[in-house]
């Protein structure tokens, strides 16, 4: 226990300084005194840049912990439901509903306008919507879950409804303008900033609640590692355990997702990069560290979409892979074997 | 009740069961009119060729799929009337062909095998500790506690989930197909373990196998299943019976009543 207490304090330790480097990092360069001052409540000779700490960049540093965190984990929940290490956040079609409820918003826009006028292009809207498109999926796929005996299954019909829902962006997206496509793509490339101090609240209300579920399902979660027969004969109740694991995972990434685009990624990775630094696979020890690990990786891929240095930022669903995917490899081929 | 008469008690009882699934338009039954009583302390094997119905009678004992009609009773208690929950601490089982994790210690592993005792959390109490420990030294395990499963060889990683099913400390085990991937060694030291157990701790394992001629000397009992027949005897009462000469084709295989085993027929020409 004393081993994965040090592990959690230096995982702990490195958020901080990801936290600090993510706040004083931006097209602005503010002195780190400056930074400390206004985190701390006290007046800071430039009012600009206390406005800027406290209402652009802390409320973008926590929105990044909170959808790396809340992606990782909701990637974990799905590796050990699905017994697979290929499992992320969005196999069960969720980030695709969520696309669709936006594709629908920005690229059949035309046809409501005249009933919603200006509400259309709002933020709120996008959020809705995709909210929206992400519940739908979600009580579609609940509602397999209850069906189907083989988790199998379910995955292989989380996938299909997954290519189901492209299929219709993608004819939407044929028969929209160019300006609207436009849009749909900037909403596609994800961002961790725009979110005020209210959807920031919203965003960890979220969070407390999935993260809830999860840890109320830990025990259940390392009895299914053994497969779900053994978890099935030492009494898990398969159903009821994968319908709350389904609903945690929905109401984490969804969250993200409605507020900061369909994230890639990070789900899917943060677990397998955490179990190459935690050698074991027990949840009590695994989920506090993904945890940790999913808003590093976060805070990391949003100080290089800054592009320190320069005034221009990167999208940063394109940073998390671009930068994330040869870490991943080059641990792979490090340690030549996936722990799962 | 004196101390004797526990010590043969019947733990698990089929009487007039029948096995299959259940179609949507049909039933296609697998087995029929199975009786048999297995007492605590015995070490039954179940054998049958493959496709004969061995995991479909594991399975309906262990609750996994509903009997087409009959009764299984566990410590005299009908096993259609035990919940889910509370199943895990009657039977456990040792499996074959399950995804089950490797990156977990042997102690976390055969730890897990607590899970119906243990708080919402999973926290080992010091009795859980206590038994996980016992169930380890049983298959001499000890030393490696502490290693990661992925290291272990397959012959001891059978002996860590034997463990896990020790571990959950139910008078009953059921094991499809124990010894399968292990060689002539391992297999006879499994089962030989499997005999200790039985013996020294009063708990009664029923296995699937296809290891005839090492369950033969070992086994209390055998349950036979051959073309949807099923026996139920001492070896040496199946043999008297003559009931393994029907198991195999007779111009392939063929069974010595001498020497208790089965013998390939060598071809002449």
């Amino acid at each position: 226990m004393s081993k994965s207490f040090i592990n959690h304090f230096l995982l702990f330790i490195v958020l901080l300084v990801g936290v600090v480097m993510s706040l004083s990092l931006g097209s602005v360069s503010i002195p780190f005194e400056d930074i400390f001052k206004s985190l701390f409540g006290l007046s800071i000779e430039n009012s600009t840049w206390e406005y800027i700490i406290v209402n652009y960049r802390l409320p973008k540093t926590i929105t990044a912990i909170l959808i790396g965190s809340g992606l990782s984990v909701s990637g974990l929940l799905m590796q050990t439901l699905f017994r697979n290490p290929l499992a992320g956040p969005y196999v069960l079609g969720l980030s695709s509903g969520a696309s669709l409820g936006v594709a629908f918003l920005i690229m059949g826009a035309s046809l409501l306008s005249g009933f919603l006028g200006e509400f259309l292009y709002s933020k709120w809207a996008i959020i809705l919507s995709a909210s929206g498109g992400s519940l739908l999926v979600m009580l579609a796929v609940l509602s397999t879950a209850q069906r189907v005996k083989d988790t199998m299954t379910l995955l292989i019909i989380g996938l299909m409804v997954a290519s189901l829902t492209s299929a219709i962006v993608s004819v939407l997206a044929y028969f929209s303008s160019s300006n609207e496509l436009q849009l749909y793509i900037f909403w596609s490339f994800g961002s961790l900033g725009n979110l005020s101090w209210k959807e920031v609240g919203i965003l960890s209300l979220c969070w407390f609640i999935g993260l809830s579920f999860a840890v109320f399902c830990l025990k259940n979660l390392n009895a299914l590692l053994l497969g779900e027969n053994y978890a099935k004969s030492m009494g898990v109740q398969l159903k009821k355990n994968r319908i709350l694991i389904i609903v945690s995972t929905s109401i984490l990434a969804g969250s993200a997702t409605a507020f900061a685009g369909p994230i890639a990624f990070v789900g899917l990775a943060v677990p397998h990069l955490v179990r190459q630094l935690v050698p074991t696979n027990d949840h009590r020890v695994l989920l506090p560290s993904i945890i940790f690990g999913g808003a590093i990786l976060m805070l990391l891929c949003d100080i290089i979409a800054q592009l320190p240095g320069t005034e221009s930022t990167l999208p940063i669903n394109a940073v998390t892979s671009i930068f994330g995917a040869p870490v991943v490899i080059w641990l792979l081929l490090r340690k030549r074997k996936l722990n799962f | 009740m004196s101390s004797e008469f526990n010590q043969s008690k019947i733990l698990l009882s089929a009487s007039s069961l029948n096995l299959g699934y259940k179609e949507k338009r049909s039933v296609i039954s697998v087995a029929e009119a199975i009786n048999f009583e297995i007492k605590t302390g015995e070490l039954v094997a179940l054998i049958g060729i493959n496709g004969s119905g061995k995991s479909t009678l594991l399975k309906t004992l262990s609750g996994q799929i509903p009997a087409l009609s009959g009764e299984v009773k566990i410590d005299n208690q009908l096993l259609s009337g035990l919940h889910d929950k509370n199943l895990g601490s009657y039977l456990s089982l040792v499996l074959t062909n399950e995804p089950v994790s490797r990156q977990l210690t042997v102690m976390e592993l055969v730890a897990l095998g607590r899970h119906p005792y243990t708080n919402w959390m999973g926290q080992l109490s010091e009795i859980d500790v206590e038994k996980v420990n016992k169930a380890l030294s049983q298959v001499d395990l000890i030393q490696k506690k502490d290693k990661l499963c992925d290291s272990l060889s397959d012959g001891q990683f059978q002996k860590v989930l034997i463990a896990r099913a020790l571990a959950q400390d139910t008078p009953l085990i059921l094991m499809d197909e124990p010894t399968t991937h292990l060689d002539m060694f391992h297999k006879a030291y499994v089962l030989q373990l499997l005999k200790t157990i039985v013996k020294t701790s009063q708990k009664s394992i029923l296995f699937a196998s296809h290891e005839i001629n090492l369950a033969l000397q070992l086994c209390d009992k055998i349950i036979l299943i051959d073309k949807g027949k099923v026996d139920f005897g001492t070896p040496s009462e199946l043999i008297q019976k003559g009931a393994f000469k029907t198991l195999f084709p007779a111009d392939f295989i063929v069974f010595d009543e001498v020497s208790k085993t089965f013998r390939m027929r060598i071809q002449d020409d």
